[in-house]
């Protein structure tokens, strides 16, 4: 295997979809919603009209996290305690379905894509190993959706702590269980699905199938993505080091059997060897 | 150019003396997809320096023998060898080695077409200082910054053509490379695919235009429903379907020429209620007799033409006598 043509690969998908308007616009808007919009709206409602009601039943439900989470919301009244919640706890998911998304809408297309344009016999015919070609491809897949939760991230630690901070006594976003969600759970759960989404692109068809594959795919990971990433921030930090953990051996396990599935077969789009 | 096969290359060949060492041969290769056969038993035999034409229908398995040959798909029975390498094995060796033009050209649209060949270079691990020496090659230098989907399918086989020799391979493999092409674009793309085999390149073309074959092969292969039917040089096999020397004589009243039959260096003569008639001879020189034949009998003779068989005769011969 050649790392320098697993760059080119990556670098030269990124490259075309960097190109893609109709692609990577849609989901600029997506990120926006998920980690700017919403969030600034709900935290402004709560944090500046803080006695209604609403937040008042919101703030008695906090009474079901577990103690842990619980003794660490900060804030003394009820609309700062529950946009502190809801600032750490709520969004959680955010973090994973708009990489997951993201990225299953890129790699679903990545081996099918090359074989409908024609290109795949192109990467057939080249030098570069099938470990190469698959890697590549994963790893463009992967960026995008990575980045925009990066991004996303920070416009997000800046909306929390610029809204809520004033009410809870400071700047506190990101909290430890968080950086770990972003850095050690949220990866190995986008290379994992990526493994399975990629492998079933050299599999079917078309593109339409691919995406279909993709949905089916994602969508249970996004629940389990979703659970295990409420579960790493609700626990104590060392919960999201052993879901992490677990994560990174189910993603590597799944990287090494979507390396094997890979043939030059699959990217001409002739049936495979018997 | 010099050109022999060393070993039996199909059915029908003559086996002769090794003049060039063989680049590629594939020896009684089958593939499959699933239940369908592509390749039944197919053998060919390319030696270094020269171009052989893959002559056959649509189906007949031309593109799948060039995916064998770079080791893109594996055969299921008999051998495949490229520079004596094995390309199941060794693939990525061969594929170094290798230029490819596909059937569709097989570039980026969203590229421009520097950042298609940069690509190319870049997978096959050369540097991208021959990039514009190979776009001025193929005379598409100019459009190279410009986004591959806006080029002509002209211009698109003119990248596609200099991505194949930017590694500076020593077998090019090309795909049907004038397909959907103006018959200007063609007859400039076949000039540099013959500018390349002159350089001592080998190249393996596959078409079903018999005119395309036919100033450019050094030696043709006809497949047909996954088997090699014939192959040798174009005059060789033409000089196997017809060993005489053949002329084509028309007359005002074509009965006459049945005046021929018998006469000296006369082998055959074939007589058509209409058209002229089709006189086997022993020797191109003996012309001049029969005209005076004809003439001596009051046959007023209208049409005297050597008859020259066409890749196109050979290819309808060969598969008249199949079917």
């Amino acid at each position: 295997m050649s790392w320098f043509r697993v760059k080119t690969i990556a670098r030269t998908d990124l490259k075309q979809l960097a190109q893609a308007r109709d692609f990577w616009g849609p989901m600029v808007i997506l990120g926006s919603v998920f980690f700017v919009f919403v969030p600034l709206v709900l935290l402004l409602a709560i944090t500046h009209v803080g006695d209604i009601h609403a937040v008042q039943q919101v703030s008695q439900a906090l009474d079901l996290l577990p103690p842990k989470a619980q003794a660490a919301i900060r804030g003394t009244s009820d609309s700062a305690r529950t946009s502190y919640a809801l600032a750490v706890y709520l969004f959680a998911p955010v973090a994973v379905v708009v990489p997951l998304t993201i990225a299953t809408a890129v790699g679903a297309t990545t081996i099918v894509g090359e074989r409908e344009r024609g290109t795949g016999e192109f990467l057939a015919h080249s030098p570069a190993a099938l470990q190469d070609i698959y890697l590549g491809k994963l790893i463009a897949s992967l960026l995008p959706g990575y980045a925009t939760t990066v991004v996303g991230f920070g416009l997000y630690s800046l909306i929390v702590n610029l809204v809520v901070g004033p009410k809870v006594g400071g700047w506190f976003f990101p909290t430890p269980a968080w950086w770990v969600l972003m850095i050690w759970v949220v990866p190995p759960f986008l290379a994992l699905t990526l493994a399975i989404v990629v492998r079933y692109s050299a599999r079917v068809k078309s593109s339409a199938a691919a995406q279909q594959v993709a949905g089916l795919v994602s969508l249970p990971m996004i629940i389990i993505a979703y659970s295990q990433s409420t579960g790493a921030l609700f626990g104590a930090t060392n919960t999201g080091y052993a879901i992490g953990a677990l994560a990174w051996i189910a993603a590597i396990f799944g990287l090494s059997r979507g390396m094997r599935s890979m043939t030059r077969a699959r990217l001409l789009g002739v049936a495979d060897e018997a | 150019m010099a050109l022999v096969t060393s070993e039996p290359a199909a059915a029908g060949s003559s086996p002769a003396a090794v003049v060039a060492p063989i680049a590629v041969s594939l020896d009684h290769v089958r593939r499959g997809f699933g239940e369908k056969p592509a390749l039944v038993d197919l053998s060919i035999s390319a030696p270094s320096g020269t171009i052989t034409v893959l002559l056959g229908p649509n189906g007949a398995g031309k593109t799948t023998a060039v995916r064998m040959i770079t080791g893109a798909l594996s055969p299921e029975a008999g051998t495949v060898r490229v520079f004596g390498l094995d390309p199941s094995t060794d693939g990525e060796a061969v594929r170094r080695r290798c230029g490819v033009v596909a059937a569709k050209p097989a570039l980026y649209d969203r590229l421009s077409g520097y950042d298609n060949l940069a690509y190319s270079a870049a997978l096959y691990g050369v540097s991208n200082a021959g990039i514009g020496a190979a776009a001025e090659r193929f005379g598409i230098a100019a459009a190279l910054e410009r986004q591959v989907g806006g080029y002509s399918t002209g211009m698109k086989t003119r990248l596609a053509l200099a991505r194949s020799v930017l590694h500076d391979p020593e077998l090019l493999l090309y795909d049907e490379p004038t397909s959907g092409l103006d018959p200007e674009s063609s007859v400039a793309v076949l000039d540099l695919i013959h500018e390349m085999a002159d350089e001592g390149r080998t190249v393996i073309m596959c078409t079903h235009l018999l005119l395309e074959a036919e100033g450019l092969a050094d030696q043709v292969v006809v497949l047909e429903s996954g088997t090699d039917v014939i192959s040798g040089r174009p005059s060789e096999l033409t000089r196997r379907y017809w060993p005489d020397t053949i002329v084509k004589i028309a007359a005002t009243d074509p009965a006459g020429l049945a005046a021929l039959r018998g006469k000296p260096g006369v082998l055959g003569i074939d007589l058509e209620s209409e058209g002229p008639a089709t006189v086997r001879l022993d020797d191109i020189s003996r012309v001049p007799d029969l005209v005076d034949v004809l003439v001596g009998a009051g046959t007023r003779v209208t049409r005297v033409e050597p008859f020259t068989p066409t890749l196109e005769d050979l290819y309808f011969a060969v598969r008249g006598m199949r079917q």
